[in-house]
């Protein structure tokens, strides 16, 4: 099959090419290595005479591989003829004759300055993220501003259908999760606590950790994902058929309409799941204390009274809604950065989830300086 | 390449096809034959583009058959339909590109996935394609993104000719563009319709293209195809919707401006 395709025969510095079969796409790769082969032989040539009579179909591919041939032994100085090329195809060829190909693009530096440019690439785009997240912080204090000289343009059903979205139906994931949470820390502390017959310490440290810490960490790295990522590919998707656009012909101020109740709904939402996580977690340290450590609830609930006060249960309640400002912030300018392709999509929420959950760990230390530094 | 001749490509009997209790396409019988521009028409929710996707194959019909290149779609093996399906192009009314790849990886893809070539020739064919539709190398390495509507709808027509197909399937391909741009457009596909000797299947409700390039018209209202035959049959004919479509204001503005 592969000798049928093309044949070549030399006179002194003649070439003949005989071509046959089919030259189309199926056949392509074959009829490549072949040209490939008849190009680079290294022989002293003044004449190519390509026959093609014997080629019963032709198609893009293979009217291109003929050109490459013509092209080719142009190049060296050849005076190259076709004959026999049916007429069908004299217009496909001569379509293919006039394309040019371009340059190959120049290579701009080696691999150290690719990793340089890419390092000054990110940094560049850290600082521009940080400053679109202040910037659309401020965007929406302004905003908030202008609602509370006139409240009646809030949008108050948009806040609650958010609110149904991000705290209702979010509800019971956050127990399943933080219930769990709670049964393992209360394990684990019992466990190695039991080594130095401390095992009544273990109400303390779970007490502690979950209304300081735990409960809102969790609870914000949980919406971060649940409902953050939501929020970045819904913007993003709006930003990429212009629906966005088109709020603003309208006359609307996206941030108004679109940001506004999805941040408060997570202002709102985050301390009440905050809330509930760290009861349900103090549920689950409970109940393994009981079955697993052996300590009644009675005595858990007594040891829990005197071990933690009211301003453990205030130095995480306090940081909810600060925990969601970030969380609602980063998603929402993460969904607006989006462009035109699927693929920017997926960065963008992906990138959403991992900023916010890095600066709400961030903030968290920040608070526990702060805490502690005014003796909460 | 071949005269319109009497060798029917695609062949639809009968077909049945809807959504729920909306019967779309009632009985639809067509004919398209080898070498020929069919321009199909039809009003806005007729069922043009049902019938299109119902032929490829996205949509499933209820009754009836649907031969392609003489092959019953219904009782192929996955295997055959794979090949008859490399060996049409799609063109989707907003271009379908992919918004992750570049124009160039656009044009490549169905070819890599088909064909065992190198990358060079990958590469020569892609621009080879793009100038065929009136593009150069220039574009290559835009994203879909960037490029405008005629670029897209020429890069579209670009990449369901990567696979050098025998039909063509075009849904509205000049929808969206200027008269300048759609003319453009109707010339280059009756260009490559006559090197490649391509069959063109094309959804349009443009007038303009109707009368410049098509060979002949289907139309189709009521969930049938009412009439089919050439432009002086349709200006021809009686029946009270052609009248309205083909003498309608816009039909005689888009009369008037070719003479």
């Amino acid at each position: 099959m592969s000798d049928t395709l093309l044949e070549g025969t030399t006179e002194g510095e003649r070439l003949r090419l005989a071509g046959a079969g089919a030259w189309i796409a199926e056949n392509a790769h074959l009829l490549e290595s072949l040209i490939d082969s008849e190009t680079k032989r290294r022989r002293r040539l003044k004449r190519v005479d390509i026959d093609m009579s014997g080629v019963e179909r032709l198609d893009t591919f293979g009217v291109w591989l003929l050109e490459r041939l013509v092209r080719s032994f142009s190049a060296r100085g050849c005076d190259t003829k076709i004959t026999g090329l049916k007429e069908d195809y004299r217009a496909l060829m001569d379509e293919l004759h006039g394309v040019k190909l371009d340059e190959p693009p120049p290579h701009t530096g080696g691999q150290v300055i690719y990793a340089l440019a890419s390092i000054g690439h990110s940094i560049v785009s850290i600082g521009q993220s940080f400053g679109s997240i202040v910037n659309l912080l401020g965007a929406i204090v302004v905003t908030l501003l202008r609602l509370a000289a006139k409240p009646h343009k809030f949008r108050l059903t948009s806040l609650v259908h958010q609110l149904d979205n991000v705290a209702w139906r979010a509800v019971p994931i956050i127990l399943l999760i933080t219930f769990l949470i709670g049964c393992i820390i209360a394990q684990q502390g019992l466990f190695h606590f039991r080594k130095f017959g401390a095992d009544i310490y273990v109400v303390d440290m779970v007490g502690i950790l979950v209304l300081r810490e735990l409960g809102v960490l969790i609870v914000a790295i949980m919406v971060a994902g649940r409902s953050g990522s939501a929020y970045t590919a819904e913007l993003g998707s709006m930003k990429m058929r212009e629906e966005i656009d088109a709020l603003r012909t309208m006359g609307f101020d996206p941030v108004e309409v679109l940001l506004v109740p999805r941040i408060l709904a997570l202002i709102i939402g985050v301390p009440i799941l905050t809330f509930l996580g760290s009861m349900a977690a103090l549920y689950g340290g409970g109940l393994v204390c009981w079955l697993y450590g052996g300590i009644d609830p009675d005595i858990f609930l007594s040891r829990l009274k005197e071990a933690i006060t009211l301003d453990h249960f205030k130095v995480g309640m306090i940081k909810a809604p600060f925990m969601a400002l970030i969380v609602g912030v980063v998603a929402c300018v993460e969904g607006l950065a989006v462009k035109g392709s699927a693929e920017s999509l997926g960065l963008q929420t992906t990138s959403s989830v991992v900023e916010s959950i890095f600066l709400v760990i961030v903030l968290d230390g920040l608070f526990a300086i702060f805490f502690a530094s005014i003796g909460m | 390449m071949a005269k319109p001749g009497k060798d029917i490509v695609i062949e639809v009997r009968g077909v049945v096809a809807g959504f729920g209790d909306h019967i779309v396409l009632d009985h639809v019988d067509l004919d398209v034959y080898r070498g020929e521009i069919l321009g199909f028409v039809g009003g806005s929710g007729a069922g043009k583009s049902v019938l299109m996707r119902t032929v490829i194959g996205l949509l499933p019909k209820r009754v009836g058959t649907i031969k392609v290149f003489d092959t019953d779609m219904a009782a192929v093996t996955d295997l055959e339909r794979q090949a008859i399906e490399r060996r049409w192009g799609v063109l989707f009314q907003q271009g379908a590109l992919f918004s992750s790849l570049t124009v160039k990886e656009n044009l490549q893809f169905p070819v890599r996935e088909h064909l065992d070539l190198s990358q060079e020739m990958l590469d020569e064919m892609a621009i080879a394609k793009l100038e065929m539709v009136g593009l150069d190398a220039k574009v290559c390495e835009k994203f879909p993104s960037e490029l405008s509507g005629g670029m897209t709808k020429r890069v579209a027509l670009a990449r369901a000719l990567a696979l050098d197909p025998e039909i063509v399937f075009l849904d509205e391909p000049t929808s969206g563009l200027d008269p300048i741009g759609a003319g453009e457009f109707d010339t280059l596909i009756a260009t490559l319709q006559r090197t490649l000797g391509l069959t063109v299947f094309m959804a349009t409700h443009d007038l303009d293209s109707l009368h410049t390039v098509c060979d002949r018209i289907a139309v189709l209202a009521d969930g049938k195809v009412i009439a089919a035959g050439t432009m002086d049959t349709m200006l021809a004919s009686n029946h009270p919707w052609l009248k309205a479509y083909f003498h309608g204001k816009r039909a005689r503005t888009s009369d008037m401006s070719r003479k």
